[in-house]
């Protein structure tokens, strides 16, 4: 199956069988690592990065349904010794342990970031066409597809509020 | 060079509170940071290959049984499969920690559903997986012990698990208050979120494998066994693994299964667990049920306390959830008993689960203390206060250093427990405060270290040693950098690779004392090598920023080295002062709950720890574990739970949909605060571990504040909704 | 996962005639793909049908048609749904992740298969995977499962959130058959009890593609949607209740509910309805529709406590949406 995807700004051909998720696209045959395998069912958030602006499990995408379609992952988000505003606050404010679960945590926080921006209101917001407030409660709810079994969990709220308030 | 301490004495003298470099105990940041937030750290199953294929392993789906074949020849027809096997080196069981050597194998036999009983390799992991799910298998099915809660199941008293001391049925009945209970908690899983995985290659006789295991020296004899090769022969490497929590301190049967296929076929080999194999393959925590019988006095002091614990394993294994392992230790009483039961059952392996033991035992036992604050009118602290011993009661040891008053008064003071309301209400929410002690044994192993001191003044540190999210990478670095007074970016550490000097591996709360040690005496010859080079005492040396100062005259480290690198292995050993003395952590929890009047539903409001745990090496990922092992609590109060099938003994909840760890909405931001301590009992660096002591009795602060705020007492966990709700009142 | 064609269709015609007995249409993925990498479903033919033009939102006839491809993010954002149908986008928010949210369709959601235990599992016998092996999940693990509308080939549960409140809403679903006639079934008639086929689970024929959910003009009255879950996100419900009461000078004049995790479809029963409308709130009038609505609840070992569950938060529902008049 020919696939075409952007993927951080190059185009890469694939050809997979049909069966290839993106995330194993990534993975296994565009030694693109970073994108992590948790649970390959869309319950664990590690495989999470940015399709056309949307943050998915890309373990539950095919990847020939992703077609022309621009995809950002971890690696087109930061390198070392060029980190963005996030990533940076992640490792101030040790927002990870093992590091497994993170680049899913950072892809979802920088498209998330984006949604509040839209003004989507969450689970938590109390009124729901009001401006929202990104209180804990609103990035805790927002980052609950994203599982961390170290449970950085406070200090993923605490990069992601100090982020999003460097940006106003 | 060599410097090998075996800890025998006590060391008091505080060196690294005489070291000026600022480093060590600091919050540096991870120096691996920037590599796990980019996704550039490799983790097992990174390492790709040209030429690489997939296996993926084939589960039994009978309890008990024998597998006469498998229908092979069907499956390698299928487009990409290159091979189907099984067979006697297949590991049935993972490794316990510390196993060093193989696990339970074979294929032949199969003694629960989800044992990996064949693999399937194909040129990709899609073909690979249809192929496993297609593989119909041969099976006979014998009789199975499902159920280890079921009438009339055989239960083992092992005589080395069971202790008396004095005459508990009369303290009982002399006492003023009593608390005889059973608590039950649910078996658990490790989930760490990468998956287990490994990818071998062979060069001749040469394994090469990168997997996700938490103690190198030990997973490379497993290994060895389990192939029936040298030791010498494989070189393991695992440079970063995605959290462990007991669950990768052994081999699992990824590991061996790549390494069969791998030779078997010529080319390298990758096997990665799926996350249904995780729960189903690499170890539980059993579930408990345990006795508690306390006696106290009119004054709330305990006369005696009787903890009976059953929990359950497969056959042919000697690992039994310690669930006793605090009770000796933490509270008055000179009337005791402890005992161990063990069912034998037909379920996935038994094993360690962060801080086996104390997790689920000291979880029962702050349960039932609360149960006696109710009973006497005692404020919880200060019932536990009017506890603590003086010596280990049913050990008759001494205590290295005892800081659970410190941590209990802290944490009170911090949390504002004197501030809290009885009956508050917020909305539909009935709120209530619970706490509880924590405390979790302490302990290191044999552990070894190079350090390198460079002629350009860069210092390098190599061991075996792992960072399973625990930062390593951090407190190593901090250590030798305090010493040697070289800034963080000269230093580079190098870990989780077996040609490195053997360590003592991540668990049991022993890395950092273990590793960080061995790192410590390597810099303390290095230190006195340079103060021979400035004739003066080591002690009059002051190391800061690579520079020596001696009698007011600087010298550049690089002018001492000279051409050649120093080099330096340092070692440590256990000795008298771990046997003679009860070392342990100490701590405390206090939080504040939501109960949902309507529902029942659960939800943490606040949580503290304050913790004691010696030295404390790095501020921020100190607490990041703190944070870990609180939140696993949570988890074990509130949600966690394996459902076993009664009828087959299968894992019913094997996933992440259903087996509930704590998302980010269930976890408020917890606050952590550490006692300052210095065990010189522990080790030459007086700091003890902190991997653990977070989950130890964290999830009873919680089941303790919801009875306060309804009444309820659970004592069969988690404390789900429907446990809670015959005690709401009306809507 | 079984290997399958692959066909991006370009058109409803394209995708309808590609489709058939034995394939899948395949949209978000989100619950597919789950279910096919544990060869649970096994199509031998995928119809991708992402690039039709289905992702609208429009308003007809005061009311709204969804396109059957409208994610639930871009639905549970849209303004008008905020304002006008707010127990839809309190729905969606509920489900799952912001992750699965972005992928997961409209139509796609409506068709979301249990979360059964033993569905998931293809070693265990389950007459809605594989017809006529038997139910293991009765004697077996039902938190999960239903209380109403079970049989005794099939007690589980539907797991949508959203399904819930379109139901609630009187949601229509509109459907193109092969051929190209396009008929609108209501949600109501739309799932299928289990009975002795719980394998069927709706009235869609092997071709038949969701176009599109329309909605009728908003009714009056007060709406909102409640879920207890185990967690506090990321959980699916073990009973949810959507609801829209109106009053009327202390009586209630309009009253509609459904509910989640506790039906082996999204569940609404008019008795319940019909015994509030014209009455005046009171503890005793909520008592009495908690009792007709689980007057013929099935509860199993695990799942008793969803009774007295579902009725105290239907209760506190009704009481929070009838105001102080409810006292």
């Amino acid at each position: 199956m020919k696939t075409s995807l952007t993927i951080n700004g190059t185009e890469h051909q694939l050809d997979a069988d049909s069966r290839t998720t993106l995330l194993d696209a990534l993975r296994n045959h565009l030694d693109l690592t970073g994108t992590k395998k948790g649970c390959d069912h869309g319950q664990c958030g590690a495989c999470t990065l940015i399709v056309n602006g949307r943050r998915i499990n890309s373990c539950l995408s095919l990847a020939c349904m992703h077609d022309g379609d621009e995809i950002t992952t971890i690696e087109g988000l930061g390198q070392p010794g060029n980190l963005s505003d996030l990533q940076d606050a992640f490792v101030k404010h040790d927002g990870f342990q093992c590091g497994y679960c993170t680049p899913g945590q950072i892809c979802s926080a920088t498209a998330m970031l984006q949604e509040v921006k839209d003004g989507w209101p969450s689970h938590v917001s109390a009124d729901l066409t009001g401006d929202v407030d990104l209180t804990n409660a609103e990035i805790s709810e927002r980052m609950s597809g994203n599982l961390c079994r170290c449970a950085a969990y406070p200090n993923i709220v605490d990069a992601i509020r100090e982020t999003a308030e460097g940006r106003k | 060079m060599n410097a090998h301490l075996k800890m025998d004495k006590p060391d008091d003298r505080n060196r690294l509170d005489d070291m000026a470099q600022g480093l060590l105990g600091t919050a540096m940041d991870r120096p691996e940071g920037p590599l796990k937030v980019t996704g550039t750290a490799t983790y097992a199953h990174e390492a790709h290959q040209p030429g690489m294929l997939h296996g993926v392993l084939v589960r039994a789906t009978i309890a008990r049984g024998t597998l006469d074949g498998v229908e092979a020849a069907a499956v390698e027809k299928m487009p990409g499969v290159r091979k189907v096997m099984w067979g006697d080196k297949f590991l049935r069981n993972p490794a316990q920690g510390t196993a060093n050597k193989a696990p339970v194998q074979g294929s032949s036999e199969i003694y629960y559903i989800g044992q990996p009983v064949a693999l399937v390799v194909a040129d990709s992991f899609e073909a690979a997986r249809h192929g496993a799910q297609s593989l119909e298998l041969r099976m006979t099915a014998g009789t199975a012990v499902p159920d280890a809660k079921a009438d009339g199941v055989a239960v083992e008293r092992p005589e080395k698990k069971q202790s008396s001391m004095g005459d508990l049925k009369a303290a009982m009945q002399d006492a003023a208050f009593t608390v005889d209970q059973r608590y039950t908690t649910p078996g658990h899983n490790s989930a760490p979120m990468e998956p287990h995985s490994a990818i071998a290659w062979w060069d001749g006789d040469q394994l090469t494998l990168h997997a996700s295991n938490q103690m190198l020296k030990y997973n490379v004899n497993e290994v060895a066994d389990s192939l029936g090769i040298d030791p010498e022969n494989v070189h393991l490497l695992a440079p970063y693994v995605g959290g462990g929590f007991g669950s990768k301190l052994g081999i699992s049967p990824d590991a061996v299964a790549a390494a069969l296929a791998a030779k078997e076929l010529g080319v390298p080999v990758s096997v990665m667990l799926t996350r249904q194999q995780v729960f189903e393959n690499v170890m539980r925590r059993s579930e408990t049920a345990q006795d508690f019988q306390l006696a106290a006095d009119k004054d709330g002091v305990l006369r005696g306390i009787g903890h009976t614990a059953r929990v359950s394993q497969l056959p042919d294994e000697s690992f039994a959830e310690p669930v006793t392992q605090a009770t000796p230790f933490l509270y008055k009483g000179e009337n005791r008993e402890t005992h161990m039961e063990i069912v034998r059952v037909n379920q996935t392996c038994a094993g360690s689960v962060r801080a086996p033991g104390e997790a689920v035992g000291l979880t029962a036992l702050e349960i039932a203390m609360d149960e006696l604050a109710v009973a006497t009118g005692i404020d919880p602290v200060e019932l536990r206060k009017r506890n603590i011993p003086d010596r280990s009661p049913g050990e008759d040891k001494p205590f290295s250093s005892h800081k659970l008053a410190e941590a209990l008064d802290d944490g009170a003071a911090i949390f504002g427990w004197a501030d809290r309301k009885k009956g508050a209400t917020d909305g539909e929410w009935l709120i209530g405060y619970g706490m509880s002690s924590a405390a979790r044994v302490n302990m290191i192993g044999e552990s070894h270290a190079r350090v390198t001191l460079n002629p350009d003044g860069t210092l390098l540190i190599e061991t075996d040693m792992t960072d399973i999210g625990t930062g390593t990478y951090a407190i190593l670095t901090q250590i030798a950098g305090e010493m040697l007074g070289v800034p963080q970016d000269r230093i580079e550490t190098r870990l989780g690779d077996s040609k490195l000097p053997k360590s003592a591996g991540s668990g049991g709360s022993w890395g950092a004392s273990s590793a960080g040690s061995s790192v410590y005496m390597a810099c303390e010859k290095l230190r006195q090598t340079i103060a021979a080079k400035l004739n003066c005492d080591e002690g009059d040396l002051t190391l800061k920023d690579g520079t020596a100062t001696f009698a007011n005259k600087q010298t550049p480290l690089t002018d001492l080295v000279g051409d050649a690198p120093m080099v330096v292995e340092g070692a440590i050993e256990p000795g008298k002062t771990q046997k003679d003395f009860r070392q342990a952590t100490f701590g405390s929890f206090f939080c504040e709950v939501g109960v949902n009047s309507v529902t029942g539903e659960v939800r943490l409001r606040r949580m503290h720890g304050s913790f004691a745990a010696g030295r404390i090496l790095n501020a921020k990922t100190a607490r990041s574990q703190c944070l870990g092992g609180m939140t696993f609590g949570i988890g074990m109060a509130l949600t966690e739970e394996l459902i076993q099938d009664t009828r087959d003994g299968h894992l019913v909840n094997h996933d992440l949909a259903e087996y509930h760890i704590p998302v980010n909405a269930d976890v408020p931001q917890l606050s952590v605060n550490f006692i300052a301590e210095r065990d010189p009992y522990a080790n030459p660096m007086q700091a003890k571990g902190i991997g653990e002591l977070g989950i130890c009795g964290a999830g009873a602060a919680i089941i303790n504040a919801i009875y306060d705020a309804t009444g309820v007492r659970v004592r069969d966990l988690p404390a789900t909704m429907d446990k809670i709700l015959p005690g709401l009142p009306d809507v | 996962m079984k290997p399958f064609d692959y066909i991006r269709a370009d058109s409803t015609t394209h995708a309808t005639r590609a489709a058939g007995q034995g394939a899948n249409f395949i949209a978000g993925g989100t619950n597919l793909l789950d279910l096919m990498k544990l060869e649970v479903m096994a199509p031998h033919k995928l119809v991708d049908i992402n690039r039709l033009d289905l992702h609208q939102i429009t308003e007809v006839d005061g009311g709204l048609r969804i396109g059957a491809l409208v994610s639930n993010s871009d639905l549970a954002a849209d303004m008008t749904v905020r304002k006008q149908y707010p127990v839809l986008s309190e729905a969606l928010l509920a489900g799952a992740s912001g992750q699965l949210r972005n992928k997961a369709t409209t139509g796609g959601n409506l068709l979301q298969r249990t979360r059964c235990y033993y569905f998931y599992d293809t070693a265990m016998p389950c007459n809605k995977r594989e017809p006529g092996t038997g139910c293991q999940a009765m004697e077996g693990a039902t938190r999960l499962h239903a209380i109403l509308g079970t049989s005794d080939a099939c007690i589980a549960s539907h797991p949508s959130d959203m399904a819930v409140a379109m139901r609630l809403l009187d949601a229509v679903v509109e459907i193109e058959s092969a051929g190209g006639a396009v008929r609108s079934v209501p949600l109501s008639e739309f799932y299928r009890l289990p009975g002795q086929t719980p394998h069927i689970e709706t009235v869609l024929e092997p071709s038949d593609l969701i176009i599109a959910v329309t909605l009728p003009a908003p009714a009056k009255g007060a709406q909102t949607y409640r879920k207890v879950r185990d967690r506090a996100s990321y959980a699916f419900a073990m009973v949810s209740v959507a609801a829209r009461v109106q009053m009327d000078e202390g009586t209630i004049t309009d009253a509609a509910l459904a509910f989640g995790g506790i039906g082996s479809q999204p569940w609404r029963n008019p008795a319940v309805e019909k015994a509030l409308i014209g009455q005046k709130p009171s503890p005793e009038l909520f008592a009495k529709a908690a009792d007709i609505l689980l007057a013929d609840a099935k509860p199993q070992k695990d799942n008793a406590f969803k009774v007295p569950l579902t009725r105290r938060t239907l209760i506190a529902t009704l009481k929070e949406l009838c105001g102080k008049d409810a006292a």
